[in-house]
């Protein structure tokens, strides 16, 4: 459904990514981890058109995104192309960025009215489902800033899936939150992965890759250095990048008393 | 020296000379009303044009920005009302004034737009962005609605002080309240109470409207109450080597 293909991205002089190549299949969770400022969320951006690559291709079910033709030429896509793809992908951030001056229910019936050409009835009628799914309906009317960050984050997925996108983007969208409602996010996720929704996972939440994804990717300095089934990949990780990364997780974890979910 | 001042004042006929103070005034109040009419929009035009993507556009809005805001007013009255008419391009004194200074209104309102619309948080455009949005339905949708709110106050205050700039209008014998002043103190010479009239009526209407203009700042200001998002620190769930 995704496939990405020896792409390379550089902030000035940092590579953000290198020669990064993955696939994911239609109803594959695929979680993305590694240390901070390894390039995972850069990845996740560059799928949805927020960064553009300096080389490599995306091909998104098969047509391409992005694509480089070599010798420094290469094929942005259009608007209007881009556009299209964006309205098929979800993508929900770690800050949630609900619009401030809409209420909740007018953040998820916006893009269905506007980009899918829905009308209000229908997109509202869609929109409670959807609230009734992050268990939220009693917020339609509420405004994000009167919203806890646990219930702006189930509104932005909410706000996503309201657009019946293909795949789901999530970029470290626990991290912002407090431990205690960390967990009402992964719940709500967990129920999409159940029902087969395609996603990408960007986390830090080890136990939510560990139980939910079908594989795990494990990143370091804008390489993908290991793939795997989460079971092989936390019991016998391969590389020695990858087993320091889990270390440095287990020791932390054992500092603060097994209060990390591992 | 307050009796001297006072002893400055005769009211002998006010009466025969406040009808036209009147005119005068209700000339101020139309100007500010054209050229807000005109301003506002057509300075949102040039601070879109100027965050736009036609870099040739965004060079024209700069200059346009640039020349207006680095050239007194009164000058550009003067080019409008003097010079133009040798290009055989005449107004009358009324619209003259209006073109005048709905151009140099519209370049410091640009500014304003531009501020308020960058104010807007990066977040909410890449939200947009990622719901499939063009950037013409996420500027319609998302961020002017936003940048609305953050522009309202300062938008008021150039409103109330367009109301006392429209005096410069004088210069081409627009006959608003500072020229009638002039035109019936040349006559009677009652400088003290004619000017002291005219700046009663003026802060008659200037200081109403700065007290509503304070008002809907602090309204906006209780809309935007946000909750600040606590960004945190995203990372520290992780052991980073």
């Amino acid at each position: 459904m995704i496939r990405l293909e020896g792409v390379n991205k550089r902030f000035g002089d940092h590579q953000a990514l290198e020669d990064v190549s993955l696939s994911v299949a239609k109803g594959e969770v695929l979680c993305v981890v590694g240390p901070s400022g390894s390039g995972k969320s850069t990845m996740l951006r560059c799928i949805n058109h927020l960064e553009t690559v300096d080389s490599g291709s995306i091909y998104f079910d098969e047509a391409p995104v992005y694509q480089n033709l070599g010798n420094r030429r290469r094929r942005a896509d259009s608007d209007r192309e881009v556009e299209a793809i964006r309205a098929k992908v979800g993508m929900v951030f770690q800050s949630f960025n609900l619009f401030s001056h809409l209420s909740v229910i007018e953040n998820i019936t916006v893009a269905p009215i506007h980009v899918l050409g829905l009308s209000l009835s229908d997109a509202t009628q869609s929109a409670y489902a959807l609230l009734d799914k992050v268990g939220l309906r009693a917020k339609a009317d509420a405004y994000p800033h009167e919203l806890s960050g646990g219930q702006q984050q189930r509104v932005a997925i909410a706000r996503a899936l309201a657009m019946q996108p293909e795949v789901m983007l999530f970029d470290e969208v626990t991290s912002a939150l407090d431990p205690e409602l960390v967990g009402e996010v992964l719940r709500v996720m967990r129920t999409l992965a159940d029902e087969g929704m395609t996603m990408v996972v960007v986390t830090h939440e080890m136990g939510f890759a560990r139980e939910v994804s079908d594989r795990i990717v494990f990143m370091a300095e804008g390489r993908i250095v290991e793939e795997g089934h989460p079971a092989a990949f936390f019991a016998a990780p391969q590389q020695a990048r990858t087993r320091d990364f889990l270390r440095s997780l287990w020791e932390r974890n054992r500092q603060l008393g097994g209060a990390v979910s591992l | 020296m307050l009796t001297e001042f006072l002893a400055l004042f005769d009211l002998h006929g006010v009466g025969d000379y406040l009808p036209a103070l009147m005119r005068g005034a209700a000339t101020s109040l139309a100007l500010t009303f054209c050229i807000i009419l005109i301003s506002l929009p057509l300075g949102l035009l040039i601070a879109l044009a100027k965050l736009g993507r036609s870099r040739l556009l965004r060079s024209c809005a700069s200059i346009y920005i640039e020349v207006i805001r680095g050239t007194p007013a009164l000058l550009q009255l003067f080019y409008i009302y003097f010079v133009l008419p040798s290009f055989g391009i005449r107004f009358d004194p009324f619209v003259a004034g209006v073109i005048g200074l709905s151009i140099n209104y519209s370049a410091y309102l640009a500014e304003v737009y531009r501020a308020g619309i960058a104010a807007v948080p990066r977040g909410q455009i890449e939200a947009a962005k990622a719901l499939g949005m063009s950037r013409r339905k996420m500027l319609r949708l998302i961020v002017l609605p936003q940048a609305i709110r953050v522009v309202i106050p300062p938008l008021g205050n150039y409103g109330i002080s367009l109301f006392k700039d429209t005096s410069l209008v004088s210069i081409v014998t627009v006959k608003e309240l500072i020229f009638t002043g002039q035109i019936i103190s040349s006559t009677n010479f009652q400088y003290a109470t004619v000017f002291t009239i005219i700046g009663a009526i003026y802060l008659a209407f200037s200081y109403p409207s700065a007290l509503l203009v304070r008002w809907l700042e602090r309204r906006m200001n209780v809309g935007n109450k946000a909750k600040p998002i606590d960004h945190g620190a995203p990372d520290a769930a992780v052991g980073a080597p």
